[in-house]
C-alpha cells in the first residue's frame, strides 16, 4: 500500500501532531507514504470567493499525484471533500478541464484521469482493514467512551464523497471500537463542528461548537474523537478559546483518531504529539490496559 | 588620481546610503505593530537588545546561525541544490576575489610578503575565482531567463545585479587578456624594472623570451628565435622579471583570451584599450559599491542581520519596538530570489486572479514600495490587501526564506492595517479568515469585526430589494439573466426544480441556531433557491444567509428534488462578490 500523503496548509503550520501521529500509525501498519513537496492549498478556502481558482488549486494537486501515479491519502476532511468535488467536476466538465489543463501545462502538469482520493479513515478501514489493525492493537483502552465526530465534508455530498452512509454512518465508530474504546451514539454526531465560520461569524461558530460538545458530553462521552484538521482545531484550540472567554468549563477534550489508535498500539504519547493539543488529553493514557 | 577620487566618492556614497538605510529601519512604520513607537525608542531598544544579546547565551545561537545559514546557506540548500550552487559560486568566489584581488594592497600583501598579482598562486587563483563567479552567473541567467520556473518574476533589480557582476567579471578578464599581450605595458615594465630601453641588444633578447613564453605581442620581434637569443633572454628574465611574474598560462581564462586577440593586440594596445577596460572594471566595482545600499546587493548586510535577528526574536516575547525595526529591515533583506513563491501554497491562484501580490516575493516588493512612498493609490493598496488575504497562513514562505524573513508576521501585520481601510475586502468572507479567527484575541474587537461587516454591507448595498422588504416584486417574466450566469458547472441550475418544501431550511444548522432566523439571516435557504429560480438577483445575493452558510451540505444531501443547494449557495457567493467588486471598482470607492 503506497499513497501520496497530502497534508494541506493547516497541518504543517498548526497541527503537526496530526501528521506525526498519522505517520506513526500508518508506518506501524505497513502503509508507505510518499511526500510530494509541491503539494499546496487544496482549494477549500477559496471556493467561497472564486470557484475556478479553487478547482485550479485542487486540480494541480491531483495532477501532481497523477504524475507520480499514486493515490492520495488526505488527513483533512475539508481537503478531502474539496479534492473529491474538484475531481468530480473535472471528470464531468471537459471544457473546464481543458481550461484548467492549459494553466497547469505551464508547470508541466496535466489532469488526465485523476487519481484515487482517499481519506485517512477510509484507507484504514477499507484498505488496511479491521483485522490488520486489530493485530497491532496491543494495549486496548478500557472503560473509555468516545464520541465520534464524522465531519461534514467527508460525509456529504455523499454521491461525490462516497465516504459512508450519510445518514447512518458506521465507519468511524467501527475504527474507534478497534482500539477497545466504546463508541457512543449521540444525536449531533454528523453535524458541523462550526469551523467554516471561524473568522467569519465567530459567535455562531462557537455556538455550534459548544452545542455539539455539550451534546456529546450529555451522551456520556469522555472524549471526542475527530479526524480532520479544521474540526480538530475547532474542538481543541477554539474550545480552549471558548472556555477562556466564557464561564463554560464544561470541557470535552478532543483527540485525533491516529492519536487514539496510536496509544492503543503502544506508541508513546510523545511520538503522537499528545502534548501539542491545546487541551490536555494525557489523562486518556490512564485508560489504557496494561 | 581619478581612481582614488572615484573610490573615495563611492565609499562616501556607500556610507551615506547605509546611514540613510539604517535611519529608515528605525523610522519606517509598517502595519499595525509599529504604530506609536517613536524612532528614539526604537533606537534605544535596538541598542539595548544588541548589547543584552551579545552578553547572553543567545550569542551561541547567533554563531550557529551565522555559520549554517549565513556562510553555508543551509536554507537555500534545503530547498534547491541548483540555486544553492549558483549562489555559493557567485557570493563565495566573489568574496574571495574581493579579499585577495580587490583589497590586495590591504590584505594579501600584508599576509604574503612576496605578493604580486602576476605571481602564482595569486595569478591562477584570480582566474579560478573569476571562472567560478562566471559559472554562477551563467547558472543564474539560465534559471531566470531560460529555465523560468513557474511564477518566478525577474525585475529590473535582479537584472541589474546579474549585469553588474557580469560586467565586472568580463571586463576583468578582457583587461587581463589585453595586458598579457600588451607591448606598451611590457616596454614600460622593462624600463622600470630591468633598466633596459628599446633598441638595446638586451631588449631584443628579453623581448624574444617574453614573446616566446609570456604571450607578449611585439611589432617587430617575432618568432622563430634562435636558441642562444632565448637563452640570453631567459637569463635577463630571471634577473629582473621572474620575481614578480609566473607564466601567464596559469591565468587560464585571461591567457587563451589574449591568444585569440593576438592579431588585433597591437592595434588594441595602441588605442589604449587596456586603460579603457581598467576604467570600466574599477568603475563598475565602484558603482556597485556606491549603489549597494539602494540595490538588492544590500542583502549582503541585511540578510545576515535578518537571519540573526529572527533566530533569537519572537513576536510574543521580544520588544515591540525591535519587532518594528526588524520588519523595516526585513523589507531590505529580501533578495527577490523567489524561494517563497516557489513554495507558496496559493501561488497557482495568481493564474486565475491575476494579482501578482498573491505571490509572496512580489507582495513584499509591493509592500516595500508602498512603505517607501508613504502614500500609494487605492487600487494598489487593494491589490496588496487582496494579496495578503489570499493566503492560507501555511508558514511555508517563512520556513524557506533564505534571508530568514518572518513573512507570515509581516503579512499579518500589513493585513490588519490595511483591513482598516474604507474599501471592502471580500476574501474575509471565506475560510481564509480561519487563521484570523484563531488570532482574534490579539486584535481589538472593533478592528476585528469591521472588515467583516464592511464586506457584507457592501454586498447588501447593491441589492435594492433587500433594503425595501415591502416592495412588491414583479414576477413575470422571470429573469433568465441570473440563471444564465450560474454556469460554474456544479449543476447549480438545479434550483429550478425547487418546489419550496423547505426541507433544506429545516435541515440547516444555521437556521436552527437562531430563534428568529429570518430576522438575522434575511432569506432562508429555500427562499434563496426560490429567488434564484425566479431570477431575482437582489434577493439571492443580498441575504446574510449566504455568508453564514457552513457549507455542511445537510441541505443538499436531504433535498428531495436533487437541488444542489450548497453548490448554488457557493455559486451565488462567487457571483455576489464578483458583481459587488466590479461595482465598487467602477464607482472608484
Amino acid at each position: 500500500m503506497k499513497y501520496a500523503l497530502f497534508l494541506g496548509c493547516t497541518i504543517p503550520a498548526r497541527l503537526t501532531q496530526y501528521e506525526s501521529s498519522s505517520r506513526a500509525i500508518l508506518g506501524n501498519l505497513g502503509v508507505e507514504l510518499i511526500d510530494i513537496k509541491e503539494f499546496a492549498c487544496c482549494g477549500y478556502p477559496l471556493r467561497n470567493i472564486d470557484f475556478k481558482a479553487s478547482i485550479l488549486a485542487s486540480a494541480r494537486n491531483i495532477a501532481l499525484a497523477e504524475k507520480e501515479n499514486l493515490p492520495m491519502l488526505i488527513l483533512c476532511k475539508c481537503g478531502f471533500g474539496t479534492l473529491k468535488h474538484a475531481d468530480h467536476i473535472l471528470k464531468e466538465d471537459p471544457s473546464l478541464r481543458n481550461e484548467i489543463n492549459a494553466t497547469l501545462k505551464k508547470e508541466g502538469l496535466e489532469y488526465n484521469k485523476g487519481v484515487e482520493i482517499r481519506h485517512l479513515l477510509s484507507v484504514l478501514y477499507h484498505d488496511v482493514g479491521s483485522e490488520a489493525i486489530k493485530e497491532k492493537v496491543t494495549r486496548p483502552f478500557k472503560d473509555l467512551r468516545i464520541a465520534t465526530h464524522y465531519g461534514c465534508h467527508a460525509l456529504r455530498p455523499s454521491e461525490i464523497t462516497q465516504f459512508d452512509d450519510p445518514v447512518n454512518p458506521t465507519l468511524f465508530d467501527n475504527l474507534v471500537t478497534l482500539t477497545g474504546a466504546e463508541s457512543i451514539y449521540w444525536e449531533k454526531r454528523i453535524d458541523c463542528c462550526g469551523a467554516p465560520l471561524t473568522g467569519v461569524n465567530d459567535d455562531l461558530s462557537m455556538d455550534l461548537t459548544e452545542k455539539k460538545l455539550a451534546n456529546a458530553k450529555q451522551s456520556g462521552a469522555d472524549f471526542l474523537c475527530d479526524a480532520c484538521s479544521y474540526c480538530h482545531i475547532q474542538f481543541d484550540t477554539v474550545q480552549g478559546m471558548i472556555t477562556h472567554t466564557t464561564s463554560n468549563n464544561n470541557l470535552l477534550p478532543a483527540i485525533l483518531y491516529p492519536q487514539l489508535l496510536g496509544l492503543s498500539m503502544g506508541i508513546d504519547g510523545r511520538t503522537l504529539g499528545l502534548a501539542e493539543n491545546t487541551i490536555d488529553i494525557t489523562s486518556i493514557e490512564r485508560r489504557l490496559s496494561e | 588620481m581619478f581612481y582614488s577620487i572615484s573610490l573615495y566618492i563611492s565609499i562616501a556614497i556607500f556610507i551615506c546610503g547605509l546611514i540613510y538605510k539604517i535611519a529608515t529601519w528605525l523610522s519606517r512604520k509598517i502595519g499595525v505593530d509599529s504604530k506609536d513607537i517613536p524612532t528614539s525608542k526604537r533606537l534605544s531598544s535596538a541598542l539595548k537588545g544588541i548589547i543584552v544579546t551579545i552578553f547572553s547565551a543567545k550569542i551561541l545561537t547567533l554563531i550557529k546561525i551565522f555559520v549554517l545559514d549565513v556562510l553555508l546557506q543551509r536554507k537555500v540548500l534545503n530547498e534547491d541544490t541548483f540555486r544553492w550552487l549558483t549562489h555559493i559560486l557567485i557570493y563565495g568566489a566573489f568574496m574571495l576575489l574581493l579579499l585577495m584581488h580587490a583589497l590586495d594592497t590591504f590584505i594579501t600583501s600584508a599576509v604574503f610578503s612576496n605578493y604580486s598579482a602576476t605571481l602564482n598562486p595569486f595569478l591562477f587563483l584570480r582566474d579560478l575565482f573569476g571562472a567560478l563567479v562566471i559559472i554562477g552567473i551563467c547558472m543564474a541567467i539560465y534559471r531566470r531567463f531560460i529555465l523560468k520556473p513557474p511564477r518566478l518574476h525577474t525585475n529590473s533589480m535582479d537584472t541589474f545585479a546579474i549585469v553588474l557582476i557580469a560586467i565586472i567579471m568580463i571586463s576583468g578578464i578582457i583587461l587581463e587578456g589585453t595586458k598579457i599581450g600588451s607591448y606598451s605595458l611590457y616596454k614600460d615594465m622593462v624600463t622600470d624594472y630591468a633598466g633596459i630601453e628599446e633598441g638595446e641588444e638586451e631588449f631584443k633578447a628579453l623581448t624574444a623570451f617574453w614573446v616566446h613564453k609570456f604571450g607578449t605581442i611585439s611589432p617587430d620581434i617575432k618568432a622563430p628565435f634562435e636558441a642562444a637569443l632565448l637563452e640570453e633572454g631567459k637569463e635577463l628574465h630571471e634577473m629582473s622579471c621572474s620575481g614578480c611574474h609566473s607564466q601567464p598560462q596559469w591565468a587560464f581564462i585571461g591567457y587563451p583570451f589574449a591568444r585569440t586577440l593576438k592579431g588585433a593586440a597591437l592595434g588594441l594596445d595602441k588605442a589604449g584599450v587596456h586603460t579603457l577596460l581598467f576604467y570600466i572594471h574599477f568603475l563598475a566595482c565602484f558603482i556597485g559599491l556606491a549603489y549597494l545600499p539602494f540595490s538588492k546587493f544590500l542583502h549582503i548586510i541585511t540578510s545576515p542581520l535578518s537571519l540573526l535577528a529572527n533566530s533569537i526574536m519572537d513576536k510574543k516575547e521580544s520588544d515591540p519596538a525591535n519587532i518594528a525595526t526588524r520588519q523595516a529591515l526585513e523589507l531590505d533583506a529580501c533578495t527577490h530570489c523567489g524561494a517563497c513563491t516557489a513554495r507558496c501554497s496559493v501561488g497557482v491562484i495568481v493564474e486565475e486572479r491575476g494579482n501578482v501580490n498573491i505571490l509572496p516575493s512580489e507582495k513584499i516588493q509591493s509592500i516595500k514600495g508602498a512603505v517607501a512612498k508613504g502614500k500609494t493609490d487605492e487600487s494598489e493598496r487593494r491589490r496588496i490587501l487582496e494579496g495578503t488575504y489570499i493566503c492560507t497562513n501555511c508558514h511555508r514562505c517563512t520556513d524557506v526564506c533564505p534571508s530568514g524573513i518572518n513573512l507570515e508576521d509581516l503579512w499579518f501585520n500589513v493585513r490588519e492595517d490595511m483591513l482598516k481601510a474604507d474599501y471592502p475586502e471580500f476574501s474575509v468572507l471565506s475560510p481564509l479568515s480561519f487563521y484570523r479567527g484563531l488570532m482574534r484575541e490579539g486584535i481589538p474587537a472593533d478592528d476585528y469585526n469591521r472588515p467583516l461587516i464592511q464586506a457584507k454591507e457592501a454586498i447588501a448595498s447593491t441589492c435594492e430589494l433587500m433594503k425595501a422588504p415591502d416592495k412588491a416584486v414583479t414576477l413575470t417574466p422571470a429573469s433568465k439573466e441570473l440563471q444564465d450566469s450560474l454556469l460554474l458547472s456544479d449543476q447549480a441550475d438545479t434550483f429550478s426544480a425547487c418546489f419550496g418544501c423547505q426541507t433544506c431550511t429545516n435541515a440547516c444548522p444555521v437556521v436552527a441556531a437562531y430563534e428568529n432566523p429570518k430576522e438575522v439571516l434575511g432569506m432562508l435557504p429555500h427562499q434563496i433557491m426560490y429567488a434564484a429560480g425566479l431570477g431575482i438577483k437582489d434577493l439571492a445575493f443580498g441575504s446574510k444567509m449566504l455568508w453564514d452558510c457552513l457549507t455542511c451540505y445537510q441541505c443538499q444531501e436531504q433535498c428531495p428534488q436533487g437541488v444542489h443547494v450548497t453548490d448554488v449557495l457557493y455559486e451565488l457567493k462567487n457571483l455576489a462578490i464578483k458583481n459587488t467588486a466590479s461595482n465598487v471598482e467602477s464607482s472608484g470607492g
